[in-house]
């Protein structure tokens, strides 16, 4: 009781509101993204069964045989399938990359579809599929087609009359990729549109549901009948990718929301510091009024954990309402409606708020009762000392443990914190260094300019915690500001003019001819037309590959069949870089070519033999040369070629690519029409749309980031208020001296500019260190330095810090210095 | 009654450099005291600056400890007791008045005045403050901060905190130093007649030869001994 009477008269006081706002800032950092995960998690936990469409799901890239539905049906389990692929949908003179589900009877086992009438209307529960002649479309397509419900949709060489709107799917469940549209049709619809041809890319799948037993059974029989290129899910090991991608996001988000956790457990430790230092005589008092070390502690500790309580309460308020706002940024990528958040992560939030509020408070308040009665009546009885490193301890143990909560592993938990700590003594080494050399150099300069400087210089140890608090914040906001925009900008410079921006897909062997012709009567340069066959790899050397042994691309790679071309010259983009291309004697014998990359990847090597398996056909041949390629000429490119006398009798299918102006893209609309088979690719349209999914999650991760910078600058305001009373005690003594209250507030403004200069300086320099960093290392771009960084660092952190300045050098010659010395 | 016997303190000076680990120098501030206080007795002890009479105060009232002799108030032998131990004899039956006054900023004169009652856990504290504060003459200025009473009435508030709990044993350091002549006469006038009216005990510091001709006694300290 006694403690909440204290607690509100500290807060009455206003000693209390640094460290409310700090626990605010750091608890609602966490729980925006923690209640944002549980949110993801619970819709995973929800959709796991839905996930599969079934209690298992078998995946091909060739058709069953039907051996493996035969024995689903003979066991009494469920059965339903579906055929796969990315086609154009067609409407009129527009048409679209859609994604086709061919469905039959009974999708989804598991799980409900949902469907509305139109779009934005109510939607409702479907245990029906599209009958025959009818699609089902998401909203997207219907948008981007310009038509709506009860229109003809076309597809390959067939018409189908959109008759509802697909809201909910229940195996897309929630990824963060779905490029593209869903068409669902019948799959007595699909010979229809001829779609299925030499070449398509097409994932062929089988649903089967039933009781418990009779599915465990069937599935491990299932799995000893499983080929290659055929894979079982069931609910243990449902969307491992899905998880993986969601795991990932969510530990991105949890670590970079401990930045606004660090920096606001540094506002924390400067302000109990304050907190102390003003409470030194008041707990010497109470001392003398007979209260016993542990009644003091026990008073201090019920205060601050009472407080501690209110406001992470309060961070998690604000962190239910912020992690809405990620929801909803991130809710087109998501693809899935998410459950409403469980109470869960508000635990987390409220130990989390306990947890450093104790840990950064707990040794100046163990200070705090030790402070000796004799100060009542001796000022030099003086003040207790927490040992530096009890008082480092704990709050480094209080801050490793929070890491490795979020981080959920102690080695990734503590790397973060070692990195933090880098990261800071790095930056305060160098404000160190600069505030030292500024001072020296200052010496030339006019006198207020000077004693601004000179104050930054005496204040060093305050300064360089403002420094670096703020600049760290800024770093953050000028990163995601810029380096984003940056690197789309090297990557588009680095692709050049006039590069393809379309590809076409699926030509048959008969179409060849049309195809070239309807370029010339388009008044359209004839594009370079490529063969293309469908292979997997077996052997190298005749040992079969043993696909465990690979890394993941490498098992990706031999796990489904791979695109393999067959040329007789050198394509102009392609450079050898060992052996030699194909001569007389090769083109006889037969011989493959590999790309550099996917070689290191398979572990062959110029001279090994290459089997493959081709249509069923065994393909030997053996490397002649090794290749680079130029990914960045977004041209038509191929990991393997072979000799053409190899593979021209195996089934082909031909791919072209070319640069379409935007004068000519009603003509990719006639090729469509007239070639409804084709698959068009517009790679801008791709592009638009990998930058629209990276802008959704910048802008999430923004907003975490924006925490980060109230943090920082909380830090700044708190270092201010450390030494406010000096300033005070300066300012009364200087205007006794007869300095003018210009004069002193000109200096204090000094101050702060510099310290703002400084810190966005550094931040500038951190954000193009990383974008420098991630353009060599992670994306391989040439990278120029953006001037706007080194404008936008410095002006950000003078203005943040100019709002210090205003208010602080205001508030210091607001009163006469007699009441200022009186005062202190 | 207080009593002390042999009270001498002396503290450690900083090792001087060069003069090796051990070589340890100590300031003497007080040596051999002896000295009774009878209750309901006032005593002044007076002094030059630097003649030890606030650690002299310190002591019997038991907020320090010493390097040789005993303190007994009333049946207790102060120094035999922890830190702990002496903190529940003070708020049993010790009050205090400083100099500075020592008014907790952050509380207004009647929270004050109810701290001690309510670190003794006494649930009337409200009532007997706002009594006492009354009594004292500032029964309108409550809900008055600190920093918005002139000195004097700061030192009421002190006054009325220290006997808010009725103590036997009333330590007053210099209680009217921040003062002026009249203001410090008033104050003086109200710490003897609330003195009187309670019968506590009443050991003063101070430099105010006007003072402490209305004590029963005084003691003077010359170099941190009794001058006799």
């Amino acid at each position: 009781m006694i403690g909440l009477r204290f607690l509100y008269r500290d807060w009455r006081a206003g000693e209390l509101g640094i460290l409310v706002i700090a626990i605010v800032i750091a608890v609602t950092s966490i729980t925006s993204v923690s209640f944002f995960a549980d949110r993801v998690n619970q819709a995973l936990l929800r959709d796991a069964h839905q996930l599969l469409g079934g209690d298992v799901l078998l995946i091909a890239d060739r058709p069953w045989d039907g051996a493996i539905e035969r024995e689903a049906r003979a066991r009494g389990l469920a059965v339903a399938t579906s055929t796969n692929f990315i086609s154009m949908a067609r409407a009129g003179d527009s048409a679209e990359l859609a994604a086709v589900k061919a469905v039959s009877e009974g999708y989804p086992l598991r799980g409900r579809l949902r469907i509305a009438d139109a779009p934005l209307v109510g939607d409702r529960e479907t245990r029906a599929i599209p009958a025959a002649g009818v699609a089902w479309v998401d909203e997207r397509l219907v948008g981007a087609l310009g038509i709506g419900a009860g229109q003809s949709l076309e597809l390959g060489k067939t018409g189908l009359k959109i008759d509802a709107i697909i809201t909910q799917e229940p195996d897309r469940g929630v990824s963060f990729f779905n490029l593209a549209p869903r068409v669902l049709i019948n799959l007595v619809d699909l010979p229809a549109t001829g779609l299925i041809q030499t070449g398509s890319r097409v994932t062929f799948q089988i649903y089967v549901a039933g009781e418990r037993p009779a599915i465990e059974s069937f599935e491990a029989w299932a799995k000893t009948k499983l080929d290659r290129g055929q894979s079982l899910q069931s609910l243990a090991n449902a969307r491992p990718e899905v998880r993986a991608t969601l795991d990932r996001a969510e530990q991105f988000l949890g670590l970079t929301a401990l930045l606004a956790v660090i920096l606001a457990a540094v506002a924390i430790g400067l302000g109990t510091r304050r907190y102390v230092a003003r409470h030194l005589d008041g707990y010497a008092v109470m001392r003398c009024l007979g209260a016993t070390q542990a009644r003091l502690f026990r008073l201090c500790m019920s205060e601050f954990i009472i407080l501690a309580l209110v406001a992470s309460l309060m961070g998690c308020l604000l962190g239910l309402a912020a992690q809405a706002l990620i929801a909803y940024w991130l809710s087109e990528l998501l693809g899935a409606s998410l459950p409403g958040p469980s109470l869960a992560p508000m635990l987390q939030g409220l130990a989390a708020g306990v947890l450093l509020l104790v840990g950064f408070a707990m040794p100046p308040l163990l200070a705090l009762k030790n402070v000796p009665a004799p100060r009542v009546i001796r000022r030099d009885a003086g003040a207790p000392h927490a040992g530096a490193l009890v008082a480092y301890g704990t709050a480094l143990v209080a801050l490793a443990l929070l890491l490795i909560w979020q981080a959920g592993s102690v080695k990734l938990g503590l790397t973060v914190l070692g990195g933090f700590i880098g990261a800071l003594l790095v930056f305060g080494l160098v404000a160190f260094v600069v505030v030292r050399g500024l001072a020296h150099a200052a010496k030339v300069l006019p006198l207020s300019i000077r004693f601004g400087i000179a104050n930054m210089r005496r204040r060093e140890r305050a300064s360089i915690v403002q420094i670096v608090a703020l600049a760290i914040g800024l770093m953050a906001i000028l990163m995601l500001n810029f380096t984003r925009g940056d690197l789309i900008d090297a990557w588009r410079a680095k692709t050049p003019t006039g590069a393809p921006n379309r590809f076409v897909l699926n030509i048959q062997p008969d179409q060849l001819q049309p195809v070239r012709e309807f370029f010339t009567a388009e008044r359209m340069a004839p594009p370079a037309i490529y063969p293309m066959v469908r292979g997997r790899l077996i052997a190298i050397n005749g040992n079969a590959i043993d696909a465990d042994s690979l890394d993941e691309r490498g098992k990706r790679l031999v796990e489904r069949e791979f695109n393999l071309s067959y040329l007789e010259t050198l394509p102009a983009h392609n450079r050898i870089v060992s052996g030699r291309w194909f001569d007389e004697g090769d083109l006889k014998a037969g011989a493959a070519s590999i790309e550099e990359g996917i070689a290191k990847t398979l572990g062959a090597k110029l001279g090994d033999v290459l089997t493959w398996s081709v249509a069923g056909e065994k393909i030997v041949s053996p490397i002649t040369n090794v290749r680079k390629l130029d990914w960045d000429s977004v041209q038509v490119n191929f990991f393997v070629i072979a000799t053409p006398a190899l593979l021209t009798g195996s089934p082909t299918s031909f791919i072209t690519s070319m640069h379409v102006s935007s004068a000519d893209a009603n003509a990719m609309n006639r090729l469509s029409k007239a070639f409804p088979n084709l698959t068009i690719v517009d790679m801008s349209a791709i592009l638009r749309q990998a930058l629209s999914v990276v802008e959704q999650v910048v802008r999430a991760v923004q907003m975490v980031f924006l925490f980060a910078l109230g943090a920082g600058v909380l830090v700044l305001y708190t270092a201010l208020l450390a030494t406010q009373d000096e300033r005070a005690q300066e300012t009364a003594i200087m205007r006794t001296l007869g300095a003018s209250r210009a004069q002193v507030q000109r200096a204090q403004r000094i101050e702060f500019l510099a310290i703002g200069l400084i810190a966005g300086m550094l931040a500038a320099i951190g954000a193009t260190a990383i974008e420098a960093l991630l353009a060599a290392q992670v994306f391989q771009l040439t990278h120029t330095i953006n001037l706007w960084i080194w404008l936008a660092g410095p002006a950000g952190g003078v203005l943040l810090a100019g709002w210090n300045a205003w208010s602080g050098a205001r508030a210091a010659t607001r009163l006469p210095p007699v009441v200022s010395l009186r005062e202190i | 009654m207080v009593a002390a016997a042999g009270l001498g303190k002396s503290v450690p000076i900083a090792h001087l450099p060069g003069s090796g680990a051990n070589a340890h120098r100590t300031l003497t501030i007080l040596q051999n005291i002896n000295l009774e206080i009878l209750q309901g007795e006032a005593v002044a002890i007076v002094g030059a600056s630097g003649s030890g009479k606030s650690t002299l105060l310190g002591l019997l009232a038991g907020l320090d400890v010493p390097s040789a002799g005993t303190v007994r108030l009333e049946n207790d032998d102060l120094f035999q007791l922890d830190e702990d131990g002496r903190a529940r004899l003070r708020a049993a039956k010790v009050g205090f008045v400083f100099q500075s006054f020592q008014l907790l900023p952050a509380f207004t004169a009647l929270e004050n005045v109810m701290l001690p009652l309510e670190l003794a856990g006494r649930p009337d504290a409200r009532n007997d403050a706002a009594a006492i504060l009354t009594r004292v003459g500032l029964g309108e200025r409550l809900g008055h901060y600190p920093k918005y009473l002139s000195g004097g009435e700061q030192q009421r508030v002190a006054l009325a905190r220290a006997f808010v709990v009725r103590p036997k044993v009333l330590f007053a350091d210099e209680p009217t130093g921040n003062l002026d002549a009249q203001t410090g006469a008033t104050i003086i006038d109200l710490l003897f007649e609330l003195n009187a009216e309670r019968g506590t005990t009443l050991i003063l510091v101070t430099h105010d030869e006007a003072l402490a001709k209305r004590c029963a006694r005084a003691v003077r300290l010359v170099a941190g001994c009794i001058a006799q």
